[in-house]
């Protein structure tokens, strides 16, 4: 019974979570370009969004620019995290709340100022100057999600694997990172998912002609959103699914989760 | 377990970084045309794609094409000169703002013969508004500011403002959610100009803004188009540019220019004083003048041309004399457009509308 | 290891001095400036206009109640999920953070479509003779947006906090006797100290920062301090007064510091 009420809230949760993706891929059928009418059953715009280069650039250098600064941020933050460990209790307080200002600060202060920031410097625009704002905002998600983890960690076998003889940074990979390493993975997850959906502060860092897929999305509010762009996310969520299913069920993956 | 999940995920990571690696190859280097690039900035969805392809291959010269959502996030990137763009279509009282911060550079018409010789005049004398002479602006789209009703939800035609205030249709409204725009209404209702800065005459306005507030639906800017489509609201205040497409998505709305007057607004071509490839825009903005573009343009986005040579080439009657999309501005005398308040202006709007918002 | 980690904190506090605290004292700068550059405080004070005030406290209140809502949501879910037998820990993980891939403007669009009066949910409804739900354009619906943008950044910090109890300390609280609710409270609560703090953080600062849902959700007839700032920026370009007011939402990271370093105490005791 207990396990029944269980899997109920987490159905009912998941619901919840669910309930406007399947509004979004429902939406692509619908042969009616605005969200308010449906128009019938249409396959067009899937046909549409492939012959539409500037989406299928927009999503690649959507992917480029999460993957590169997620995989920054999460290096940059675990580190971080580590040195914050022996840091004394009010520095670490004061880092930490250094660390929070990007999440509390307007997306939009953020923006300009990096872009002043990138104007002073005199660095060009481009998907360079994406890829540092991306990584600073990347960082303090990554941040809180590893501490809580360092927090937790149990000090007493790294120092005993030292005693065995581990060097420092052996026993670093050995048995500190992967106690770690599912707050670093959902930091990364985090930071690029942060990544994918950032409008604001891209806007004022990209250079010209380069654009991701937020930037596209928002710039066609004011003549609607395309319905290549709902194509687009249920082609993204049913992937990025099918994936996540076939490296969960993969055999191999039994075998060595059982260890 | 910690191997497990290790395992995991170092292949999201491998997927990931595959992924990435088809981008590096997928993104070529923006290589210039033979007669060099432009570099346009240009509202979102507001240009047909074909045009631009057509105009790289006539020219010779690589469009590199940028968008922007609000004249405001437009302004502060191009003052910044992060980018040194050449060409830009701001609307009207932003391209009073830029001109008064000597941001624009003056356009020199014989280089852009097709800008006169199709283009309306009764456009360019709209447009000494917010550029008395002519020198900086070239109009590219524009349109009025009305009321969007469904005849089924109303017992009455909608013709004047003053039926937005109207109890019968509490909870059915929408109004616009930008300062200018909510303004005007209340201004045009009131009997005032949508520029004054009477302090007086805001105040009369912001009270009417009060006084309606528990009557709004909601305060939307670009989604009173589907909301209308879908019957959510009765009556919305909506650009024009949209009623030809909300009518075909839903054959029950109407368009009206309300009676008190309303906003004629602009959005209008202009070269940026630095801009590096000056020659490459004036062909640019020139060929975008030019009949058959225009209307392909026209056909694309739905908002009115300025340019009676692509008009005159409109295959639907009905679309061609629409009292919609080219209403006569001749038989008007209550229409305006806005021009930039200056600074204290700006502010002065702002304070009054935040405490409507609030209130 | 201390020397050592000296070190290893060098290229944050690099990047946090070029990125954040450079772009932070510009910040600092406009807010405290004025058009022509001269140093007032009014940005500052203007917080405590009508208007603003009346904001900023219905930000407090919305981000409150929906990080509350999060919280009693989530904390059951993170603990279902942690003492979960199966081995596919990442999935679940991701189950949970995929939404959040479709972009943010597209999905709160999408709950405007199943919200509204015309909207998916009340055909279904008035489909069973049910009544209509009146919840589009009210601060429900804002409380609705932010619980379902935010909380997944409950869930994880949670699940990561609980998933890495040691389950021998909750058997020896058993063997000593202890019965669920006092162990609950004991023992796996304090132990998530960490967890929480994090969750609350994630979900309590982006809350009370957020601008798009309200005019998306709540029909724009309520201002949040967010959107108040958003708007001095996109809309009315007074860089210096949105500056001096995004200082003022400052105030609260600072207590976010100090209350998490309170309680950061107690939840590193009581792991000893």
């Amino acid at each position: 019974m207990k396990s029944v009420m269980k899997k109920i809230y987490i159905a009912l949760i998941i619901l919840f979570l669910y309930a406007p993706i399947g509004t979004l891929i429902v939406l692509s059928f619908n042969e009616s370009r605005t969200r308010a009418k449906w128009g019938g059953f249409t396959f067009q715009w899937y046909v549409s969004l492939f012959q539409n280069e500037e989406i299928l650039r927009a999503l690649l250098n959507t992917l480029l620019i999460a993957f590169l600064s997620s995989l920054a941020a999460t290096v940059v933050g675990t580190v971080a995290c580590i040195a914050m460990m022996s840091m004394k209790r009010r520095t670490k307080s004061i880092l930490m709340g250094i660390t929070n200002i990007p999440m509390l600060n307007a997306d939009i202060v953020t923006g300009i100022s990096l872009m002043l920031l990138y104007i002073s410097l005199g660095i060009r625009f481009g998907i360079g100057t994406i890829l540092l704002s991306h990584i600073t905002f990347n960082i303090p998600y990554v941040i809180l999600s590893v501490m809580p983890r360092v927090k937790q960690l149990n000090l007493s076998t790294y120092e005993a694997a030292l005693d065995l003889g581990a060097s420092h940074l052996n026993a670093f990979f050995k048995v500190v990172l992967p106690d770690l390493m599912p707050g670093i993975l959902s930091g990364f997850l985090m930071a690029f998912t942060m990544s994918l959906d950032d409008f604001i502060i891209t806007h004022f860092t990209k250079g010209v002609g380069v654009d991701t897929l937020s930037t596209k999305i928002y710039t066609e509010i004011k003549k609607g959103i395309k319905p290549e762009m709902y194509a687009l996310s249920a082609l993204i969520f049913i992937t990025v699914l099918t994936l996540l299913i076939l490296i969960n069920l993969s055999p191999a993956d039994k075998n060595k989760g059982s260890v | 377990m910690g191997k497990h999940r290790m395992y995991n995920a170092k292949y999201t990571v491998i997927t990931l970084a595959l992924l990435s690696a088809s981008v590096l190859c997928g993104c070529g280097s923006t290589d210039k045309g033979v007669n060099g690039q432009v570099i346009v900035y240009n509202w979102g969805e507001y240009i047909d794609p074909e045009a631009i392809r057509m105009f790289e291959e006539e020219s010779g010269i690589k469009v590199i094409y940028d968008e922007f959502e609000t004249n405001e996030s437009m302004y502060p990137k191009v003052e910044s000169g992060a980018v040194a763009y050449d060409i830009a279509c701001p609307s009207d009282y932003m391209i009073s703002r830029m001109i008064q911060n000597g941001m624009l550079s003056e356009i020199d018409y014989s280089k852009i013969p097709n800008a006169k010789k199709n283009i309306g005049a009764q456009y360019f004398d709209q447009s000494r508004g917010f550029d008395p002479d002519n020198k900086y602006a070239i109009p590219y789209c524009w349109g009025t500011v009305g009321i969007l009703y469904n005849k089924t939800m109303v017992d009455e035609p909608i013709t004047r403002w003053e039926q937005l205030w109207d109890e019968k249709y509490a909870d059915n409204i929408l109004m616009q959610d930008s300062v200018r725009d909510a303004f005007m209404v209340a201004e045009k209702l009131n009997g005032y100009s949508m520029n004054t800065l009477d302090l007086n005459e805001l105040t009369v306005a912001k009270n009417s803004l009060i006084k309606q507030k528990p009557l709004i639906q909601a305060y939307v800017v670009d989604q009173v188009r589907d909301k209308m489509i879908g019957g959510e609201a009765a009556v919305g205040v909506i650009y024009s540019g949209e009623a030809i497409y909300t009518q075909r998505e839903n054959s029950d709305l109407v368009y009206v220019i309300p009676e008190e007057g309303t906003n004629v607004w602009i959005d209008s071509w202009v070269i940026l004083k630095n801009a590096p490839n000056k020659e490459n825009a004036e062909k640019f903005i020139d060929f975008m003048c030019r009949e058959d573009i225009a209307l392909m343009n026209f056909e694309y986005i739905t908002y009115s041309t300025p340019n009676d040579a692509a008009r005159a080439l409109i295959e639907d009657d009905d679309i061609r004399n629409s009292e919609i999309a080219f209403p006569d501005l001749s038989l008007y005398d209550n229409l305006e457009t806005y021009v930039y308040l200056g600074e204290e202006g700006d502010s002065l709007y702002n304070e009054l509308w935040k405490e409507v918002k609030a209130y | 290891m201390t020397s050592k980690s000296k070190w290893l904190s060098t290229p944050y506090l690099l990047w946090s001095a070029i990125f954040i605290i450079v772009p932070l004292g510009m910040v600092f700068y406009y807010g405290l400036t004025d058009k022509t550059g001269a140093f007032t405080l009014n940005n500052i004070i203007a917080i405590t206009s009508a208007g603003h005030a009346k904001a900023l406290r219905l930000s407090l209140l919305l981000s409150f109640a929906s990080t509350i809502i999060c919280f009693v949501l989530a904390y059951p879910l993170a603990m279902i999920l942690a003492n979960l037998k199966v081995k596919r820990h990442n999935f679940i993980i991701l189950i949970f953070i995929l939404p959040m891939w479709m972009n943010f403007l597209l999905r709160t669009l999408a709950w405007q479509t199943l919200l509204e009066k015309t909207g998916v949910i009340n055909h279904v409804l008035s489909f069973f003779h049910l009544p209509a739900l009146k919840i589009i354009n009210t601060p429900a619906a804002i409380i609705l947006g932010m619980v379902y943008n935010f909380l997944p950044f409950m869930i994880l910090p949670l699940y990561n906090a609980l998933a890495k109890i040691d389950t021998n300390v909750i058997n020896a609280a058993h063997d000593l006797g202890a019965n669920n609710f006092y162990t609950f409270i004991r023992i796996i609560l304090p132990l998530s100290v960490p967890g929480i703090i994090s969750g609350i953080t994630m979900v309590f600062i982006p809350a009370l920062t957020t601008f798009v849902i309200s005019s998306l959700l709540g029909g724009g007839k309520l201002l949040l301090i967010g959107d108040v700032i958003e708007q001095e920026f996109t809309r009315t370009s007074d860089w210096n007064l949105g500056s001096g007011l995004s200082m003022v939402l400052m105030i609260f990271i600072l207590i976010n510091m100090i209350l998490s370093s309170v309680f950061d105490k107690e939840g590193e005791g009581s792991m000893l």
